[in-house]
This record gives structure tokens, sequence and C-alpha cells, in this order.
């Protein structure tokens, strides 16, 4: 079994505020991270993925494809965008690290290609704060 | 034997901004800013590097105490812009557009009067680990 890891990058706006509570109860809760005008960050995120190398090719999966398939279902979801506000598969969510890493695993898993398996997804929302998840 | 010695202090910051032109229309500005000119706005971890250069003072070898002057840039720049919307939030850019450039300038001129005048000022300022500037250039 071989791990394959494709590292890509998005810049976001968000903000962490609970709209069933106060505003006096968010910023208690979530401090400078409740603005309510937003703040931002640029994430980092790393797409594991394992099996067993082509005989042929000598590779786990063209790791070319896979940033096209990250790139396209996750990176133009996210890219310069408002988590949010702008985002559809966050609607509804709290917008922390974790919740979006649950769901950046499940937008990506159904189109990983079926040779290989989603191993973890790793997501930096600053160079000190990182979450994972394994699915 | 005067040596002068260059201190760099880093600090970092996160917040929201956009890039427009008031006067331009949604396209106009699409079409120069891209996505940055996203209304609902986007954000970065800004890193801030504030170099001090100077003779080190004879008693104290310091160019400049770097705790203190860790404490003047959180005091003018962190607590100013860490997470804030640039836009919205801040006097600063209420009429200027917050790009890196404007945001180096804005540093440099909120440091500067809290800095001995002996000593020269610069900023650098990253955006992203890719994009920085530096002013004065």
């Amino acid at each position: 079994m071989v791990y394959l890891t494709r590292a890509e990058h998005f810049n976001a706006a968000h903000k962490l505020a609970n709209p069933n509570w106060s505003k006096e109860k968010n910023e208690e809760v979530f401090g400078a991270c409740a603005n309510e005008n937003w703040h931002g960050h640029n994430y980092e995120l790393f797409v594991t993925i394992k099996g067993t190398p082509n005989p042929e090719t000598g590779f786990l999966y063209d790791v070319k494809k896979l940033s096209v398939i990250i790139n396209k279902y996750i990176i133009d979801e996210l890219d310069h965008k408002n988590l949010n506000v702008d985002v559809p598969f966050m609607q509804g969510k709290m917008c922390s690290t974790e919740n979006l890493v649950i769901a950046i695993w499940q937008q990506l898993q159904p189109h990983i290609p079926t040779e290989v398996q989603l191993h973890s997804i790793k997501l930096y929302e600053t160079p000190r704060i990182f979450v994972e998840y394994f699915g | 034997m005067e040596h002068k010695v260059a201190v760099f202090r880093k600090e970092h910051f996160n917040a929201a901004h956009r890039l427009f032109c008031a006067e331009w229309t949604t396209e106009e500005n699409l079409a120069v800013f891209g996505p940055c000119a996203n209304p609902n706005y986007h954000g970065h971890n800004y890193e801030l590097i504030v170099q001090v250069n100077g003779v080190p003072d004879p008693k104290t070898g310091f160019v400049i105490n770097t705790k203190d002057l860790s404490t003047i840039v959180k005091e003018e720049i962190v607590s100013r812009f860490d997470h804030k919307n640039l836009n919205l939030d801040t006097d600063a850019f209420k009429n200027l557009n917050p790009t890196a450039e404007n945001i180096a300038i804005v540093i440099y001129n909120l440091l500067r009067p809290r800095i001995n005048k002996d000593l020269e000022l610069k900023i650098r300022l990253y955006e992203t680990e890719r994009n920085f500037v530096d002013y004065p250039a």
C-alpha cells in the first residue's frame, strides 16, 4: 500500500457565528472569529489517496489528474469565496475548519477514481492550526 | 566602528478583503481584479516582516529591543487588522484599495512615528506564500 498526497491551496473569507445565538454569546465563544464583517485565511489542503502502484505506469494514480479533480470539485468552489455565503455545500453549517474538512471529503469522495481509495484530508487554516479527517 | 545591522520582527494577521474600484462596473472590476473582486470578500493569512536598520547601542548592544518592537507592531498593526475586514472595519482602507502594496504603505506610515527616527524602517508583507511586497522599494 502506497500513500500519495497532492497539496492545493485556496484563499477565503469566513466567520464563526451561530445564528441562533446573540452577538454577545457568539463573541464569548468565538472571540474575534465572530466578526460580523468576516475575516479570512490562506487555506492549505492536502489530499491523500492510497492503493497499489499500477505495474505498467508505476503510478498509484496520475497526480496531475488528481489535481484536476480537486480543483474542479473543491478549489473552484472555495477559492476567493466567502465560505458562509458563496459555497453551496457549506450552507447551514458552521464554517469551522473541522466542518470544512468533512464537507471537502464528502464532495471529493464520489469523484475519486475506483482504482484508489481516499485516505485522508488535511486542512491548514493557518500555519499553526490544522485538522485531519479520515472519513 | 559603526556597523549598521538589520533587525527583523515577524508578526501575522488574518483578514478579509476585496479589491475593487467603486467607479467601475462589476464587469470592469472582474476584468481587472478577477476573483479578488468577489463582493462577498475573501481572505488571507498575512505575514508581516518589520525590518529596522541601525547601529547597535553601545550600552545595550541592541539596534532596537525586539520585545518593544513586537509590542509596537501588535498595538499599531495586529490589533487594528487581525480578524477584520480591511474594507469595512478599518479607517485606512475606507477609500483605499487594500492591495498588498497599499497595506504595506499603510503599515509603514503607522509604524514610522513609533520608531526612533535615527533608525531605518522597511516593511515586507506576504499576502500568500508566493505574493509579497516590500516598502519602501
